[in-house]
């Protein structure tokens, strides 16, 4: 036996895993399918954009609640709170610098979204910290009680949000440059949908290479995959959770920002709406994992908008018709982690 | 007595200050038209039945088996509809009840299996998420098929002739008290809880609710022991899914109304929740103290705010704090607390207490 060859043969006798494409085809699948469906290029443009920036806002609040669960097994029915808070500090940012989204420059409207976003991230990922603290640390472990503390954590966060800004709706225009939409061949697209687009894309990547290309996101998916052996490995992963938590949070709080100005409107039970909407999310994705939230976020988007354009009857239930749909083909989710 | 331990299934209340506050709810609401006359006051003590029946088969799936569901308003509102669309639909009269509650109950059973056998294979956050999205998804087609349930407005129709509040079969008063319709179904009410109520403890303390308590312990374990652990699971979502049918066609009769906001919303799964956490998990009778406690909190607790409201008015942040409308605010905090420090809720703890102080 030549000892030379043996490197080459571990090598082959762990081989790579294989990435799945098929979900990925699927949502390609169902942006082509909807074409002929819905006949008009330029619709199929408006709508595809749209669904687009609609599922990457809700990529990024469901993101940070898939990968709390994955590490720590932790479903937080609390985060609509965050991005309730999100949402509601907006509100207060932007309307104290009416003047600067009130104006017609562009850096300027930019300027106030930007600082409502950092904000409302700032704000939620403080809540986040104590959220854990004072809610969810005592409960490790313990499912049952999760559920009933975040959920009680919820009740209890609507109600001081209308201490602090009012039971009523608020409205939260957006900045006048970012109104209105522009033409892009025949199709419309509204600016704001735009920016979403590119807002959520960037945070997207941002977590890709945060997850896979530093140390940080290294221990975080080791952690989701087997937590005990990162914990044998010397790594506290408690501290960890606190700081996926907190960045989960204030995703939350940004994606609170970027639903309410979607909506152009606040209301203090828009944590407990959306927070169905991103539930169905991660079930489809597969609790725990990252990119399976992104595919079904985007899945989730498209689907609205084209049946709200087809069928609008219907697309008031395309969501749960979705969630049936996959869970009858994969019944873990699209992209199942390991060992759950 | 030994007639008592059977009534009570030998599940008696184990504490001398439950005793008191059991005897004294029963007698209140045994009562109530005598003992609280006014209309607003026999309304409280009608709202405080239901949720008793509501919340006591929401115990038997929570409390007792360890499952979350968040769907238990579907089936309390499918009752609810039952009978307000039989009644709207078929003219009012004992015929339309029945065919009403009979059909929702059906339909409850078909759906609780199908939900079921869909999901509680897996894991309990599973299924809590599945029922929430499940849940909303009905609150949406109820309130989209306004031709059969009316919508958002919902749906008002009458009463069998001797439930209806203008049914006066006797010409005086009785011990201070006209007779009505109204008197009728508040009665009808309570004969029909407090069996339904009785027979839910017979459940839980029959071997089958045995099972169902060792699952809630472990699941693993039970299912070594050798029993099957998504059967038991199962028919416990079914038989709280019929019971709380019964709760919703019982509410529909007392209002003569029934809508997306009175049966269907989330506010009052989380009413329930409330209520099962706070009274105490796994004891029946958490359900009667629990209830009983919130309602009362719900129509009165919004007055003594008020005067402390008046008392604090002026200081910004604290008398936004305690205003009438920020009640579920306290609720809230009571309700995490409750979780944490005593688990087992009011009961549970009057039982502990009564337990220590055994020589």
């Amino acid at each position: 036996m030549n000892t030379a060859a043996l490197p080459m043969t571990a090598a082959a006798a762990v081989p790579k895993a294989e990435f799945d494409w098929r979900p990925i085809a699927l949502l390609g699948g169902v942006l082509l399918a909807a074409w002929p469906l819905i006949g008009s290029s330029s619709t199929w443009v408006t709508l595809s954009v749209a669904g687009l920036a609609m599922g990457l806002i809700i990529f990024i609040i469901a993101s940070g609640l898939t990968l709390i669960f994955g590490l720590m097994d932790v479903l937080n029915f609390g985060h609509g709170v965050f991005i309730a808070l999100g949402a509601f500090v907006a509100t207060s940012v932007m309307g104290g610098m009416a003047d600067w989204t009130a104006s017609d420059s562009l850096l300027r409207n930019m300027g106030a979204v930007f600082a409502a976003m950092l904000v409302a991230m700032a704000a939620a990922g403080a809540l986040g910290l104590a959220f854990e603290r004072v809610i969810v640390r005592p409960v490790y472990g313990l499912h049952l009680k999760q559920i009933l503390i975040t959920m009680g954590g919820m009740i209890v966060g609507e109600e001081l949000i209308k201490v602090i800004w009012g039971p009523l709706q608020i409205p939260l225009p957006l900045p006048t440059a970012l109104r209105g939409s522009f033409l892009l061949g025949d199709a419309s697209i509204e600016k704001y949908r735009l920016l979403a687009v590119a807002i959520g894309l960037l945070v997207f990547v941002l977590l890709l290479f945060a997850l896979n290309r530093t140390k940080v996101g290294l221990l975080i998916r080791a952690g989701v995959q087997d937590r005990e052996m990162v914990e044998s490995l010397g790594y506290r992963i408690r501290q960890l959770f606190v700081g996926v938590f907190v960045a989960g949070s204030a995703l939350a709080g940004l994606g609170g920002v970027m639903w309410g100005l979607y909506q152009q409107s606040v209301v203090p039970q828009i944590g407990a709406q959306v927070n169905i909407l991103i539930f169905i999310v991660i079930i489809i994705g597969g609790l725990g994992s990252t990119l399976g939230c992104f595919v079904g976020a985007l899945l989730v988007g498209l689907m609205a908008n084209y049946t709200g354009y087809l069928a609008p009857k219907v697309a008031l239930f395309s969501n749960i018709g979705l969630m049936v749909a996959i869970l009858l083909w994969r019944p873990q989710g699209l992209y199942p982690v390991t060992n759950r | 007595m030994l007639l008592m331990n059977r009534l009570l299934s030998h599940d008696l209340p184990r504490s001398r200050w439950l005793a008191l506050a059991l005897v004294i709810v029963v007698v209140g609401l045994a009562f109530a038209p005598f003992l609280f006359p006014g209309s607003k006051a026999l309304g409280v003590a009608a709202k405080m039945l239901v949720f008793i029946l509501l919340v006591a088969s929401y115990d038997l799936l929570l409390g007792y088996t360890g499952i979350v569901s968040f769907a238990h308003t579907m089936f309390f509102g499918i009752g609810a509809y039952g009978v307000a669309i039989a009644s709207t639909r078929m003219g009012e009269g004992f015929g339309a009840v029945f065919v009403g509650v009979a059909v929702a109950l059906l339909l409850s059973l078909l759906l609780s299996l199908v939900i079921g056998l869909f999901s509680l294979r897996v894991k309990a956050i599973f299924y809590a998420m599945i029922t929430l999205a499940v849940a909303a998804a009905f609150q949406t087609l109820a309130s989209q098929l306004s031709d059969i349930t009316g919508g958002e407005d919902g749906l008002s129709f009458k009463n069998p002739q001797v439930f209806s509040p203008s049914f006066e079969p006797f010409e005086g008063e009785f011990f201070g008290l006209m007779l009505d319709g109204k008197v009728f179904s508040y009665y009808l009410l309570f004969v029909v809880v407090t069996l339904l109520f009785l027979l839910l403890l017979r459940i839980v303390n029959s071997p089958f609710g045995r099972v169902l308590q060792a699952i809630r312990e472990n699941d693993f374990r039970a299912e070594a022991i050798g029993y099957r652990t998504v059967t038991y699971r199962t028919w416990s979502n079914v038989l709280s899914a019929l019971f709380a049918t019964v709760a919703g066609a019982l509410l529909a009769l007392w209002l003569r109304y029934t809508g997306p906001d009175t049966t269907l919303s989330f506010e009052i799964m989380l009413d329930i929740l409330l209520i099962v956490v706070i009274g105490g998990m796994g004891t029946m009778y958490g359900a009667i103290v629990g209830s009983v406690l919130f309602v009362l909190a719900q129509n009165y607790l919004q007055d003594l705010l008020k005067v402390a409201g008046g008392a604090l008015e002026g200081v910004p942040v604290l008398s936004q704090l305690v205003s009438p409308d920020r009640w579920l605010l306290w609720l809230g905090v009571l309700f995490v607390l409750s979780v944490y420090h005593f688990p087992t809720g009011v009961v549970g703890r009057l039982r502990l207490t009564a337990l220590r102080k055994r020589p």
